[in-house]
C-alpha cells in the first residue's frame, strides 16, 4: 500500500515538475496543479494511511490523524486560488504580449544585438 | 552617564553644526569645538580612578538576548585614545577654519568631522565588542564621506571608494572574528573577553578568529598588503588627512590590537602574523616615501611605515615592546599631525604640493618652516624630540627577540634600514621644501606666512613633541603608564623615560640610521635613478581592475541565474531543491522503515495505477492541451477518491468540488489560448527536464515511502480529546478549522479574498479576443447555450443550494462545513453561467462578488471579535463559553458565524475569479464568433 501511494506521489511530482519546466503558460499551469496534488497527498499522508478511520467522534474506534487533514483542506482551497491567479496571469500575459510564452514577448526573448553603427548613431 | 555622553556629544554637535554655517567659518568652528570641550571636561573627573588602575564602566541594556548592550568602558588605553581624538580634533577644528575657503560647504565638513569624532570615540570607549563594531563601521563611512569631500574630483571619489572598500571589507572580517570570539567566551563584554584570554587561545577556532580580527586591524591601519588605500585617501582635504590618516582612524586598527592584546596575543601565530606584517609595512612604507614628489604622498607613506613600526612592536609580544608601541602611538600622532598641517599650509600658500617645484620656502615662511623642521626631525628620530625616545625603545626591543640563528639579526637590521629611510625622507622634506634653491613656477607667488591662528595647532603639537622629548617622565609619564597597564592587563615592566640611556647598542643604531639617512639623501639622485628603473605599480589601476573584474563576474553570475527566463528560474529552483534534499535522503540508508509495508487491496491498486498512468500521460500529451486537461481532471477525481479511501471524507468532498471549479476555470482559459503547444525546446533540453523531473519524482517517492513506514507521534490526541467537549463538534477536522486553528483559517480566507481581488484587478480593462476556432480547423459550436444543459441546470440550482445548506449546517458534526458548502454553491452558480450565459445569470444573481467576499470576511472577524465582548481574546474557543449561562446553543452559534464567513468568502472569491475571466471578451466578439460559425 505504502509503496503504491508513494509511487503515485512520485508520478504526480515528476509530471508536475516536467510540465513546470515547459515554455508555454498552459502546461505550466497544469504542472502546478499536478504538483499541488502531489504535495497535498504527501502532507495528508504524514498522518499515515488509515482505512475506515474518519475523524468523526463516535463513528469509529480508531481515528485517523485529523490535523494534516485540516491543513490539507485549506491547502486545497488556497491551491485553487493560486491556480486561478496563475491562469489569470497567463491570460493577462496573452492579452498584453499576444503570446503565451512564459518569458513574455517573442522579441524580448531574442533581443537584437545592437550593431556598432546603431550605437554610434544614438550618440 | 558621562561616558555615553562623551560619545553622543559629537553626534549632537554634528546635527547642530550646519545651523551655524550661516554665521561664517569662525562661528561654526567655535560651535563645533563645544562638544569636544565638554567631552574633555566630562572625562577629567575619571582621571583619579584610572590613575589608581581602576576602570569606569557605564552600561545600559539594548538587546540583551543578542548580547548587545550600550556599555562603555574607560581605562588607561581608551583614555589615551580619547584624549588624542579630542585634543587633536580640537586643533583640527581650529586649523580647518583657516584651511577651508569661505565658499565651501563648511557645514557639511564640520558635521562630518564631528560624526567621525563621535564614531572614533565610540570605538575606543565601547565595552561591548558588537557596539564597537558599529562604531568601527561608522568610521569607515564617515571617512569615506570626508575623503570624498571634494566630490567633484574624480580622484577624490575613487580614493574614497578604495578606502571604503578596503576598510569596510576588513570590517566584515572583523565582525566574523568578533562573533567567533563572542561565541567562545559567551559574552561580548570587554571585561569578560579580556579575562578569557587563555580560553580563547586554547580554542580550536583561535587561529580563524585571530586571522579575521587581524584582517580588520590591518586593513584599517593600512598594513601591507592593504596599505595602498592610505596614499590614495590623501585626496581628502588636509585637515582630514591630518586627523583621520595620521592621528586617529588609522590608529583604530592599532587600538584594536592593543585592546585585545591580553585576549589574543602571546601565541606563535600572533607573533608571526603581526610582527612580519609590521616589518614588511615598516620597510615598504619607508622605502616608497623617499621617492614621492607629492608632499602629502611622502607623509602618507611615512605614516604607513610608522604604523608598521607600531604593529611590529605589538607583534614582538614582549611587555616592553607593548609599552613602546603605546608610546609611539602618542608620538607619531603629535609629529605627524603637525607635519600634515604644515603640508596643508604650504599647499594653501603655494597652490601646489609638488616638491620639485616647492623649494627655498625658508625665505618666505620662516615661522612655518621652523615648526615643520622640528616635527620632521622628530619623525626622523633626532634626539631631544619625542620620536627619538620611542624609536630608541623600538631599537632596543628589536634586539631582544629570541629568534634562532641568522633570523635574530633580521629585526634589528630591518629596524635600522627603516630608520635610514626615515631620516632620508625627513631630510628630503626639510631640505627640498625649505632650502634647495628657489621655488619653481609656483601657482601662487610669492608665498607668505599663513594667518596667525592657522599656525597655532601646529605650534601646540610641536611644543608637545619637544616637551615629551625633553621631559618625558613629567609630561607623558603618568598617561603612558596607565595606558600601558591597561593594554597589558597586568603589571607593567620597569622602564625608564629618560633622554639618554648611556652608550649602548640602540644608540649606535640610531646614529647609524641618522648618518646613513643623511648619506642616502646626499646621494639621492642615484637612488632616484635606481628606483626609476622599476615600473611603478599603479595601485589605483590594479584596484579598479580588480573591482571591475569582480563586478563583471558578479554580473555574469547574476545574468546566468536571472536571465529573465521563467524556465531558467524554475529549473534552478527545482535543481537546488533536489540537491538540498539528496544529502539527508542518502544518509537515510533504509527507505522502508520498521513499520514495514501493509497489504493492498485490488480496488485501491487499480485506482492508484490509473492515477499514475493519467499523471504521466498528462505530461506526455501536454501538447494537446484539451486532452491534457481531461487527463488532469481524471487525476483530480482519483485524488479525491484517494482521500475518501484513506479516511478523509472532508478532503474528498473539498477536492471534488475544487476539481470541478478548477477544470471549468482551465477550460475557460483554454478558450482564449492556443489549443496546441508548439515544440520549442531542443531534444537535449527535454531530456534534461525529464531527468530533473524523474529525479524529483523518485526523491518524493522515497521520502514518502520512508515517512509512511516509520512510526510517528502526533499532537492530534489533544484535538481528538477536546473536539467534542471543547469545540462542541464531532467532526474534528471542521472543529480544528473553525475553532482550534480558527485564526489560521481566518488568514487563509483572507488570502483567498486577496487572490480573487488580484484576479479581478489584473483582468479589469483587459480585452482578449478569442481565436475564431480551436486552432485545428474546427469552428466553435454555434449553439453557445445548449437547450438540454439549460433546462437541466435551472432546476439544479435550488437543489444544489439546499444540499450546500445541509452540508454547511451539519459541518460541525459530520463531514462538511463552510469550505465545502461554499464550493458547492459556487459550482451550482457556475453551472448557471455556463448553461445560460453571463448576462442571463448576472441579471438573476445581482450580487457584486466583491461585496460577498467583504461580507464573508466581516462575519468571520465579527465572530472572532465577539469574544472580546465577553472578556476573552480574539477567536476564543467555545470551551470558554460553556461557563456562561446560555451554554450549549451559544457556542454552536459562535462557531457557525465564523463558518458562515468562510462560506461566503469561498463563494465570492471563486465566482469573482471565474466571472472576471468570463468577462474578458466583449460581448460583440462572442456574438461575431457565433455568427461566423
Amino acid at each position: 500500500m505504502e509503496l503504491a501511494f508513494a509511487l503515485a506521489i512520485g508520478a504526480l511530482t515528476a509530471s508536475g515538475v516536467y510540465l513546470l519546466l515547459r515554455a508555454r503558460t498552459f502546461p505550466v499551469v497544469i504542472g502546478l496543479t499536478l504538483l499541488s496534488y502531489g504535495v497535498n497527498l504527501f502532507l495528508f499522508s504524514s498522518g499515515r494511511l488509515a482505512t475506515g478511520g474518519q475523524p468523526i467522534i463516535g463513528s469509529t474506534s480508531q481515528y485517523s490523524d485529523p490535523l494534516p487533514q485540516a491543513l490539507v483542506l485549506t491547502a486545497i482551497v488556497i491551491g485553487f486560488a493560486m491556480t486561478a491567479f496563475v491562469v489569470v496571469l497567463a491570460l493577462r500575459n496573452l492579452a498584453d504580449n499576444e503570446d503565451d510564452h512564459v518569458d513574455g514577448y517573442q522579441s524580448e526573448r531574442t533581443p537584437k544585438l545592437k550593431t556598432e553603427e546603431a550605437e554610434v548613431s544614438e550618440k | 552617564m558621562s561616558l555615553p555622553l562623551v560619545v553622543l556629544l559629537p553626534f549632537l554637535g554634528a546635527l547642530a553644526a550646519p545651523l551655524f554655517a550661516q554665521g561664517g567659518r569662525t562661528a561654526i568652528a567655535i560651535a563645533s569645538s563645544v562638544p569636544a570641550i565638554i567631552a574633555l571636561a566630562a572625562l577629567y573627573p575619571h582621571w583619579s580612578t584610572l590613575a589608581d588602575g581602576g576602570v569606569v564602566l557605564h552600561s545600559y541594556e539594548w538587546l540583551p538576548a543578542l548580547g548587545i548592550s550600550f556599555s562603555f568602558r574607560l581605562d588607561g588605553l581608551s583614555l589615551l585614545f580619547a584624549l588624542l581624538i579630542l585634543v587633536i580634533g580640537l586643533l583640527i577644528i581650529l586649523y580647518a577654519r583657516y584651511y577651508l575657503k569661505a565658499k565651501e560647504n563648511v557645514g557639511k565638513f564640520y558635521s562630518l568631522l564631528l560624526c567621525f569624532m563621535g564614531s572614533m570615540l565610540g570605538i575606543v570607549l565601547s565595552s561591548n565588542l558588537l557596539l564597537m563594531l558599529v562604531f568601527w563601521e561608522l568610521t569607515s563611512l564617515t571617512s569615506f564621506l570626508l575623503i570624498s569631500f571634494w566630490n567633484h574630483k574624480q580622484d577624490a571619489r575613487r580614493g574614497a571608494r578604495m578606502a571604503l572598500a578596503v576598510t569596510g571589507g576588513g570590517g566584515l572580517a572583523l565582525m566574523a572574528g568578533i562573533l567567533i570570539i563572542g561565541n567562545i567566551v559567551g559574552s561580548f563584554e570587554l571585561d569578560d573577553v579580556l579575562a578569557a584570554g587563555d580560553l580563547i587561545k586554547a580554542h580550536s577556532l583561535y587561529p580563524v578568529a585571530l586571522t579575521l580580527v587581524l584582517l580588520g586591524a590591518f586593513t584599517k591601519s593600512a598594513q601591507f598588503p592593504f596599505h595602498f588605500w592610505l596614499p590614495h585617501a590623501m585626496q581628502a582635504p588636509t585637515p582630514v588627512s591630518a586627523y583621520l590618516h595620521s592621528a586617529t582612524m588609522v590608529k583604530a586598527g592599532i587600538f584594536l590590537m592593543a585592546r585585545l592584546y591580553p585576549a589574543l596575543a602571546g601565541t606563535e601565530q600572533w607573533f608571526y602574523m603581526v610582527s612580519f606584517t609590521g616589518m614588511a609595512t615598516l620597510l615598504i612604507g619607508a622605502y616608497v616615501a623617499m621617492f614621492k614628489h607629492d608632499l602629502k604622498g611622502l607623509l602618507a607613506h611615512s605614516t604607513v611605515s610608522h604604523l608598521g613600526l607600531i604593529t611590529l612592536l605589538f607583534g614582538m609580544g614582549t611587555k616592553l615592546a607593548a609599552v613602546a608601541a603605546v608610546f609611539h602611538v602618542i608620538n607619531h600622532a603629535t609629529f605627524k599631525a603637525s607635519l600634515f598641517m604644515a603640508a596643508g599650509i604650504i599647499d594653501h600658500e603655494t597652490g601646489t604640493r609638488d616638491m620639485r617645484r616647492i623649494n627655498g620656502l625658508w625665505r618666505y615662511m620662516p615661522h612655518t618652516a621652523t615648526l615643520a623642521m622640528v616635527a620632521a626631525a622628530s619623525m626622523a628620530g633626532v634626539p631631544l624630540l619625542n620620536g627619538f625616545l620611542s624609536k630608541e625603545m623600538f631599537f632596543a626591543e628589536s634586539l631582544q627577540l629570541n629568534l634562532p640563528g641568522f633570523w635574530a639579526w633580521v629585526p634589528p637590521l630591518v629596524a635600522t634600514l627603516a630608520g635610514i629611510f626615515a631620516v632620508a625622507y625627513s631630510a628630503r622634506f626639510i631640505h627640498d621644501v625649505f632650502f634647495n634653491g628657489k621655488p619653481v613656477d609656483l601657482p601662487i607667488y610669492p608665498p607668505h606666512e599663513p594667518p596667525r591662528y592657522m599656525k597655532i595647532p601646529v605650534e601646540i603639537l610641536v611644543f608637545a613633541c619637544i616637551m615629551v622629548g625633553v621631559f618625558p617622565a613629567i609630561s607623558v609619564g603618568p598617561l603612558l603608564y596607565t595606558a600601558a597597564a591597561a593594554t597589558l592587563g597586568g603589571p607593567v615592566p620597569e622602564y625608564h623615560l629618560t633622554i639618554a640611556h648611556g652608550f649602548n647598542l640602540p644608540l649606535v643604531m640610531s646614529f647609524a640610521a641618522f648618518f646613513g639617512g643623511l648619506l642616502m639623501y646626499s646621494q639621492r639622485q642615484r637612488f632616484f635613478d635606481f628606483h626609476a628603473r622599476f615600473k611603478e605599480i599603479d595601485e589605483k589601476a590594479v584596484f579598479e581592475g580588480v573591482v571591475s573584474w569582480l563586478a563583471s563576474t558578479a554580473n555574469r553570475l547574476t545574468f546566468f541565474i536571472e536571465n529573465g527566463s521563467l524556465q531558467r528560474y524554475a529549473a534552478l529552483l527545482v535543481i537546488s531543491v533536489v540537491a538540498v534534499a539528496i544529502v539527508p535522503l542518502t544518509s537515510l540508508g533504509v527507505f522502508v522503515g520498521e513499520n514495514g509495508l501493509s497489504p493492498i487491496d485490488w480496488p485501491t491498486l487499480i485506482g492508484i495505477a490509473i492515477l499514475i498512468l493519467c499523471a504521466l500521460a498528462t505530461a506526455v500529451m501536454h501538447r494537446e492541451r484539451f486532452y491534457a486537461l481531461i487527463l488532469l481532471s481524471v487525476v483530480g477525481l482519483l485524488v479525491s477518491l484517494g482521500f475518501a479511501r484513506f479516511s478523509a471524507p472532508d478532503l474528498a468532498m473539498t477536492q471534488l468540488s475544487v476539481e470541478v471549479v478548477t477544470i471549468v476555470l482551465l477550460m475557460l482559459a483554454l478558450f482564449y489560448m492556443p489549443s496546441w503547444t508548439p515544440i520549442e525546446s531542443s531534444t537535449s533540453r527535454r531530456v534534461r527536464d525529464a531527468a530533473i523531473a524523474l529525479v524529483a519524482g523518485a526523491g518524493m517517492t522515497l521520502v514518502t515511502l520512508a515517512m509512511l513506514t516509520r512510526p510517528f507521534t502526533s499532537i492530534s490526541e489533544y484535538f481528538l480529546d477536546n473536539s467534542k467537549p471543547g469545540g462542541g463538534g464531532t467532526n474534528v477536522v471542521n472543529v480544528i478549522l473553525v475553532d482550534f486553528r480558527g485564526f489560521d483559517t481566518l488568514g487563509e480566507i483572507t488570502v483567498l479574498a486577496i487572490a480573487a481581488l488580484g484576479i479581478y484587478s489584473m483582468l479589469k480593462n483587459t480585452v482578449l479576443t478569442p481565436p475564431p476556432g480551436d486552432g485545428q480547423g474546427h469552428a466553435w459550436n454555434r449553439d453557445a447555450y445548449p437547450l438540454m444543459l439549460r433546462q437541466i441546470a435551472r432546476p439544479m440550482l435550488p437543489l444544489a443550494l439546499m444540499v450546500s445548506a445541509y452540508i454547511f449546517l451539519r459541518g460541525h458534526n459530520m463531514p462538511g462545513g463552510g469550505f465545502i458548502a461554499g464550493l458547492i454553491t459556487a459550482v451550482a452558480l457556475i453551472l448557471q453561467y455556463i448553461a445560460s450565459g453571463m448576462i442571463w445569470t448576472q441579471y438573476r444573481v445581482p450580487f457584486r462578488y466583491h461585496n460577498v467576499i467583504g461580507l464573508g470576511l466581516l462575519f468571520a472577524v465579527i465572530a472572532g471579535a465577539a469574544s472580546y465582548a465577553f472578556g476573552y481574546p480574539f477567536l476564543t474557543s467555545t470551551f470558554d463559553y460553556i461557563k456562561w449561562p446560555v451554554v450549549g446553543k451559544f457556542e454552536v452559534a459562535s462557531a457557525l458565524v465564523f463558518d458562515l464567513g468562510v462560506y461566503l468568502t469561498v463563494i465570492g472569491a471563486t465566482l469573482l475569479a471565474l466571472v472576471s475571466i468570463g468577462r474578458l471578451s466583449p460581448h460583440s466578439a462572442i456574438k461575431s464568433i457565433k455568427e461566423s460559425a
